[in-house]
């Protein structure tokens, strides 16, 4: 990157608010060619929001629109659209994936763009008859994995694959755009594997000689400062800092984004609970997850303890909540307080009280449209009869709107869930505080048992900590056994008592948690097919 | 290896359980192998041009669609007219493709719209319009045909001065199509050249598949949403595939009429819809998913069991009325079946996978 050539980007007093709630204000920020900008910020301090306004999101337009000048390379542009945006060399990659599940990875990378030939037909009926020029489709969409230097076998099916190999088939299809510029990643890095997260680090590098410029946005701080020459953080809608990486650390960006230093979680006891009795057993469990297949585990889950399942993405550990709760193809059998339930009802497994808090909130976390008052107690009246009043001896029923109101706004506080009010939709929220919602939801349901997977997805470092406390408050005051999946080994050896690792589809082995991390990891690469 | 031909046979289960009734009724029926033979390619070249338009909305992801019916009114209409001028043989027909041809656009992009507003429910909606659109047709057909469309013979006016007669007769155009270049083999008489337009339209398809507008449809039907977002237009490529399908069952249904050699002017259309999806299901597609085999298997298993079935009814019951009751049951109840076994299909298919995993896991 040349420092002193002149800006690709410049973005002068951007200001944006959401009918009255102002979540940026004045943004100035500059982008040069080949520059990697990394955009820390806690939850909801409107780094994505600031993307989608560079992307022409449609919600931006459909909410007002923005205050402020948008130059690219001195030209002053507004897009009001996504497709305007591409057409200048934008090129976005969101947190959802948007492929067609039963095209290959080629057809996806070039989806709209495929390189045609003409024919006699085409001549009379218009363009849309060419046919499409299947040999150079292929050499595109080889080239542009290529560029990204991340191996994807591009004849793959979407629906087949791994997560980490979606995201990468995204990327190409930016890359394989010939007037790309500059790429927005939006927590690109979430879904990938550490090894996978590595290899997207090593591409971004590689736009970057190539003169593409990245804003990359990641809760991963360890990620920012090994990529990006220069790290940009946000604090409720104000650009706080925006320094070179190599003039900054972890512990400074984190200090400016939540303006504290956050210590890390204090000291805890584990608790021994070997003599308690078994409230979960799960025996032989199979899952047909794609890409997260578990082939063979048995595990005990004791009353009142927290119960880590962690090992390296790819291994299954994902694939075992998925099972029990039925959103796959499973087998084998699970007992539950001494109870077979059968799997695949999910209903049937929240009747006796075992709550799951899923690791894709978008699939089936959140009604999106809903308010954050529905959203974390529907469940629970639902399920559980919560929430309503009973008038003519249980003849009708009303919903307790103020009951409903205090438990949503006391795990507000306690999440610190960021949000204009309780009645809010979920919609609106940031990613990371969608997430929350979704702890809010099964804390609401009181469960005997919670399942969570991958509890800290998207949040912040500062937040980390807060949510972990609050699962294990969770479990400590209200005797909650709590079961958590995590692919962050640290999380886990801070939350939990005893640790299980998955790998190969199996449990290779169970510590307590105070085992040190060469124990861990030793296990973790034990059986890993 | 195993596993594969597993899966394949259980998706091959609904052709199976035709292949088996034929083969039950075929003796039973008493007909000759060389009558029986005759019977069906005729029942082929009628039939399956107007079945391969129902090949296109489904790669679009509007499902086994009642939009053709619409189609093969404006044929109807064509023909009609087509008859009144005394246009005979392959050129009266070549006309009435060429007159159906707007009719059907308008009435494809009407119910494209339509559809557009009912994604994800194409099937029952189009079934339902098939009988509004019916009603409109009917106005045409009955008062303004003699009233306001000239209709000078009055062999196929109502003998009130407007409107049709309850049957037209296409005698100048009877089998015009079939009996050009038509071979016989051994007995077997083929309308070579019939075939060789299904062929045709065929060899159509399989190239459609390969171009921008088929690849476009094919994600439309996959994902509408993620489509959008790449810039296709979601819409505009769905009522196309809808105006693609009423036109060629609009041809499809000259075709057909012309090997009857009658319109019956107020029913014909209303049951060809039912037929037609009906065969490609007997034939092993399903709603998301349908090829050009599905359809010549189809139209010979359903119409095998369609001449078989009512005589060896005939002969068990020795009632012939009864025959004609069961074909009608037969055809509806195909249908209903077919739909349930593919949706159980559906569900074990996608277990196929996991047994394999259960199975690994019991042989360690
Ligand atoms: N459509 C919307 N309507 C109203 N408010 C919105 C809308 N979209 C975002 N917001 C608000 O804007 C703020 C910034 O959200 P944004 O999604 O930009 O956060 P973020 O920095 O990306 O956070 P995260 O790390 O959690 O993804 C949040 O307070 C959010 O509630
Ligand atoms: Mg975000």
């Amino acid at each position: 990157m040349d420092r002193n050539s002149a800006p690709l980007l410049t973005m002068q007093g951007i200001k944006k608010d959401f009918f009255g709630n102002q979540v940026l204000e004045d943004i100035n920020l500059e982008l040069r060619p080949g520059e990697v900008l990394g955009l820390c910020g806690e939850n909801g301090a409107g780094k994505s929001t600031l993307m989608k306004i560079l992307f022409g999101a449609a919600d931006i337009a459909e909410t007002g629109g923005y205050e402020g000048d948008i130059f690219l390379d001195g030209q002053k542009v507004s897009f009001q659209t996504p497709f305007e945006a591409i057409a200048a060399g934008i090129g976005m990659v969101h947190q959802e994936f948007s492929l067609i599940p039963g095209f290959d990875a080629t057809e996806n990378i070039l989806l709209n763009r495929e390189p045609e030939k003409h024919n006699y037909v085409s001549e009379i009926f218009g363009d849309r008859l060419n046919t499409l020029d299947r040999s150079e489709m292929d050499t595109r969409a080889k080239n542009a994995i290529e560029k990204m230097g991340v191996e994807i076998d591009r004849h793959m099916m979407i629906n087949t694959m791994p997560v980490g190999h979606k995201q990468f088939t995204e990327i190409a299809r930016e890359l394989s755009k010939e007037q790309l510029r500059l790429l927005i990643l939006d927590e690109p890095t979430a879904v990938l594997t550490e090894r996978e997260a590595a290899s997207l680090l090593d591409s971004i590098r590689g736009m970057s000689e190539r003169g593409i410029s990245v804003i990359f946005i990641t809760h991963r701080l360890q990620e920012v400062l090994s990529v990006c020459d220069t790290v940009a953080v946000m604090r409720d809608g104000v650009l706080v800092e925006c320094v070179p990486a190599a003039e900054t650390s972890v512990a400074a960006i984190t200090k400016s984004m939540v303006g504290r230093s956050v210590g890390t979680s204090q000291k805890r006891e584990i608790k021994n609970s070997d003599g308690a009795k078994t409230i979960l057993k799960i025996d032989r469990l199979w899952v047909d997850m794609p890409g997260e297949t578990v082939r063979d585990v048995s595990l005990e889950v004791k009353e009142g303890e927290i119960l880590g399942i962690g090992g390296l993405a790819g291994q299954g550990k994902l694939g075992i909540p998925n099972g029990v709760m039925g959103l796959y193809e499973a087998g084998g059998t699970v007992e539950f307080d001494g109870k077979v339930i059968p799997l695949g009802s999910p209903r049937e497994c929240l009747d006796s009280s075992f709550a799951f808090v899923s690791e894709d909130r978008r699939g089936v976390g959140l009604l999106l449209d809903e308010s954050l008052e529905w959203n974390v107690a529907f469940p629970a009246m639902q399920i559980q009869n919560k929430f309503l009043k009973k008038y003519l001896g249980g003849l009708i029923k009303w919903r307790d709107e103020k009951a409903i109101r205090e438990v949503t706004e006391k795990y507000i506080n306690e999440l610190q869930i960021k949000c204009t009010s309780s009645k809010q939709r979920a919609k609106e929220l940031s990613g990371g505080n969608q997430q929350k919602v979704c702890l809010a939801k099964a804390f609401a349901l009181e469960p005997k048992l919670l399942f969570v997977s991958e509890p800290t997805r998207g949040i912040d470092v500062g937040a980390k900590a807060l949510v972990l406390d609050a699962l294990r408050k969770f479990n400590r005051e209200n005797g909650v056994t709590v079961v958590m999946v995590s692919s962050e080994l640290e999380e886990l050896r801070m939350t939990c008592d005893r640790i299980a690792i998955v790998s190969g589809g199996r449990i290779s082995g169970i510590l307590p948690a105070d085992s040190s991390t060469e124990e861990f990891g030793t296990m973790m690469l034990s059986g890993v097919v | 290896m195993n596993d594969k031909k597993k899966i394949n046979l259980r998706q091959a289960s609904v052709p199976i359980m035709f292949i088996i009734i034929c083969i039950f009724c075929i003796p039973l029926s008493g007909l000759s192998p060389k009558m029986l033979i005759n019977e069906i390619i005729t029942r082929m070249g009628r039939n399956a041009f107007l079945i391969l338009s129902l090949l296109i909305p489904i790669m679009a992801g509007m499902g086994l669609n009642f939009g053709m019916t619409l189609g093969a009114m404006a044929a109807e209409i064509a023909l009609i007219l087509v008859c009144d001028w005394q246009i005979v043989g392959v050129p009266g027909m070549v006309l009435a493709a060429i007159i159906s041809v707007p009719i059907s656009v308008l009435l494809g992009i009407f119910c494209g719209k339509i559809l557009n507003r009912a994604k994800g429910r194409e099937m029952i909606t189009s079934y339902i319009m098939a009988f509004f659109i019916n009603g409109i047709y009917q106005i045409v057909v009955l008062y303004l045909m003699g009233k306001v469309i000239p209709i000078k013979h009055s062999s196929i006016k109502l003998p009130r001065g407007y409107g049709i007669r309850n049957t037209v007769s296409l005698l100048s155009m009877r089998q015009k199509l079939d009996n050009m270049l038509a071979i016989n083999v051994a007995g077997v008489k083929i309308p070579l050249l019939t075939f060789i337009i299904i062929a045709i339209m065929c060899l159509v398809i399989v190239w459609f598949r390969r171009t921008k507008l088929g690849q476009d449809m094919r994600a439309v039907g996959q994902d509408m949403e993620v489509a959008r977002d790449a810039g296709i237009n979601v819409e505009r490529t769905r009522i196309i595939s809808i105006v693609i399908s009423t036109v060629l069952a609009g041809f499809g249904m000259i075709i057909y009429l012309q090997n009857m050699g009658n319109i019956a002017t107020y029913t014909a259309h209303s049951q060809i819809g039912m037929f037609c999806i009906a065969a490609l299901l007997v034939g092993g597609a399903s709603v998301d998913k349908a090829s050009i085999g599905n359809v010549f298997l189809g139209v010979v298993l359903f119409h095998t069991m369609f001449i078989v079935a009512p005589r060896a009814g005939a002969y068990i019951t020795g009632d012939s009325m009864i025959g004609e009751y069961f074909r009608v049951f037969v055809s509806y109840a195909v249908i209903t079946v077919a739909l349930i076994m593919y949706e159980t299909n559906k569900r074990k298919a996608k277990s196929a996978a996991s047994m394999k995993l259960k199975e690994a896991q019991d042989e360690e």
